[in-house]
């Protein structure tokens, strides 16, 4: 077992705690790298899928996991990403321009809607994300001139310093870059003033305040930083299904997208690949086993956002560190073997916590 | 007198569906007063409640007011055993916890109305369907008039019980301070578990009120959004604000869809939501508070 000595506050806020991480992780980026040159083209496909929404996990996952709000409209930042991205390229501007402006402005949408409903408490997010997705989706489908409407919008190939990004390998190696990006950036992010001050609000907004954090301004902040995360995510979503349809943003997706979140485990970055991981590729194991199934389970309509449901009811009730949490229990049941003691991950017994102002 | 005459149906007509989505605002601020969680699972329960009438009484063949009696009794239970099984599990755990696992459940309890009832939106008769009454040339539906009249009298009831009863007083208590509901031995666990079957037993009536105007069907759920705007604008923890939100999210939707082009009513309420948040977030009926630490 690795006992961690450290000496500086530099060790406390590294990237990486020790070498070992440092090697693991570097090996892993180098399978990553070299896994279109091994797997077929469906795999690196659906690892591309993968990565586009992981980048968008690790957005909700800043908002979710570390500053504690919960929004039900990230589809609907993921679409604006989406349509942003291809209309402007169909103008004709390059893609390496396209991709930052399409985060920018589905920040600046988040910061819109972010400002006024961060004032109330983190329910009220909630519910104006639900309604500001559902608007949003109807602009999708009556803003034809823009849009297309129901008729779709194909999306342009993008190019990169003259090099077309087609093909399954291209949006893989582009989507693993921004999630790169995106995860350098958050884990920045978090061990920063401003990331600090984030797990501040998490914990107690009444501490957090009296510690001097002006809150409507940080949750602002969170709430952007994570809707134009999402809109980098549609960007890339819109070259991944090449062709945009209004009503494939619906709540149903934003609630996958908290199923990353939530099933990956709250607070970690982790959890938010392994989220995605697992948001992908269930639908891929329904349809493997969907014959198998007694009782005709595999061909009812609404299988498929229920398992969503289950999922998240089981993780919430049994498991609520997420799978990360579950990967660390292995870890430490590993490295303290055979010692592992019962009272170890047992949960404390906790009571009802009062957001209420009285 | 021709748009006089319109003016009056359409405002009936908005108020009838406004009175639907007060019942379902209603339910969510009951939950919200006592327990703080916001059951988003609220709309589904309603379509639940509206598929146990509707077993009640066409599988059944039990008469109307009998069957849509016993469903609410039903669904009531239901929401009892839903508090004392699941969601007391959560008592501890962040707000949006409750928010993510009552937004799970509603996907599983519309997986499960599929799998019993089909996909089809089923109906059943109702001593007001298809019939108008005529009150000095205004024509109305008995079905719209009759959700503003079973909406009237259940507020009367839930006024009588919350004030004049035991129980009912309990429950208040338990909502404004739990600890010293305890301290009264008040059995607050179970009051809790009752205010979640009031909540579901409303929820059903909404279904069965509804049932003549639109069909039952899985997805009749997503009503709880306008619901959302009703209880927002009457400030979130206000049970005759709720009401109000709900007429008024009612009546600005016909009007929209009497004047604005097709595709923007279904929005309008949500329009109406943010908007509400823009100007007003507390709400019109809000409690001052502030937090002593």
């Amino acid at each position: 077992m690795r006992h961690l000595f450290r000496t500086q506050y530099q060790q406390d806020i590294a990237l990486f705690r020790h070498n070992g991480d440092r090697f693991w992780y570097g090996l892993l980026m180098l399978v990553i790298l070299i896994a279109p040159a091994i797997l077929g083209e469906f795999y690196i496909g659906e690892l591309g899928g993968v990565f586009i929404f992981a980048i968008a996990g690790v957005g909700l996952m800043l908002l979710v996991g570390y500053t504690g709000l919960i929004s039900l409209g990230h589809a609907a930042f993921l679409g604006i990403g989406a349509y942003v991205n291809a209309v402007l390229l169909a103008q004709g501007v390059p893609f390496l321009v396209t991709l930052p402006l399409a985060g920018a402005f589905t920040a600046l949408c988040g910061a819109a809607i972010g400002r006024p409903t961060l004032r109330m408490s983190g329910l009220y997010l909630a519910i104006a994300t639900l309604a500001f997705g559902s608007i949003v989706g109807t602009v999708f489908q009556k803003w034809t001139a823009v849009t297309g409407g129901f008729d779709g919008f194909a999306v342009p190939t993008p190019y990169v310093f003259g090099i077309a990004i087609e093909g399954a390998t291209g949006i893989y190696y582009v989507s693993l870059a921004v999630l790169v990006l995106v995860l350098w950036v958050s884990a920045n992010l978090l061990r920063s003033p401003t990331g600090r001050a984030m797990v501040a609000i998490r914990d107690s907004e009444v501490s957090a305040q009296s510690m001097g954090i002006h809150l409507a301004r940080y949750k602002t902040l969170a709430f952007a930083i994570s809707a134009g995360m999402t809109g980098l995510a549609g960007a890339l979503f819109a070259h991944y299904v090449r062709y945009l349809a209004p009503d494939a943003f619906d709540v149903l997706l934003s609630v996958q997208f908290l199923t990353i979140v939530f099933v990956g485990g709250l607070g970690s970055l982790r959890g938010a690949i392994l989220g995605a991981m697992f948001v992908r590729l269930l639908p891929q194991f329904i349809a493997i086993v969907r014959d198998d199934l007694p009782f005709g389970i595999g061909r009812l309509p609404g299988l498929e956002p229920s398992l969503f449901g289950l999922s998240l009811v089981l993780v919430i009730l049994f498991q609520p560190a997420g799978l990360n949490g579950m990967w660390l229990k292995a870890k430490a049941w590993f490295q303290a073997f055979p010692f592992k003691r019962q009272a170890s991950f047992r949960r404390q017994k906790s009571y009802a916590r009062s957001e209420r102002l009285r | 007198m021709e748009d006089a005459a319109r003016i009056l149906q359409l405002i009936v007509n908005g108020a009838a569906s406004g009175c639907i989505y007060g019942l379902i605002a209603l339910g969510f601020v009951l939950i919200y007063k006592a327990t703080e969680m916001v059951n988003f699972a609220q709309g589904d329960i309603m379509m639940l409640g509206g598929f146990a009438a509707f077993s009640l009484i066409t599988w059944l063949g039990l008469p109307y007011w009998v069957g849509g009696l016993l469903a609410i009794i039903i669904t009531a239970a239901f929401g009892y055993l839903l508090d004392a099984v699941v969601l007391r599990r959560v008592i501890g755990q962040p707000q949006f916890a409750v928010v993510m696992l009552t937004l799970g459940l509603g996907f599983i309890f519309r997986a499960a109305a599929g799998i019993t009832w089909g996909y089809d939106s089923v109906g059943f008769n109702t001593p007001f369907t298809n019939k108008t009454v005529d009150i000095g040339g205004l024509v109305l539906g008995e079905d719209n008039l009759s959700i503003i009249v079973g909406t009237v009298l259940l507020c009367i009831v839930l006024y009588l019980f919350f004030s004049k009863t035991r129980l009912g007083v309990a429950m208040q208590a338990a909502s404004q301070n739990q600890l010293a509901a305890y301290y009264m031995g008040i059995p607050v666990r179970t009051i809790f578990s009752l205010i979640w079957a009031i909540s579901a037993g409303v929820a059903c009536l909404a279904g069965i009120l509804l049932s003549p105007v639109s069909m039952i069907d899985v997805n009749m759920g997503g009503l709880a959004i306008k619901a959302f705007a009703a209880a927002v604008i009457g400030g979130f923890g206000s049970i005759p604000g709720s009401l109000i939100g709900g007429v008024i999210v009612g009546i600005v939707e016909q009007f929209a869809g009497y004047k604005l082009p097709a595709g923007f009513q279904e929005v309008t309420s949500n329009v109406v939501l943010l908007g509400m948040l823009l100007i007003r977030p507390q709400g019109l009926f809000a409690e001052r508070m502030g937090k002593r630490v």
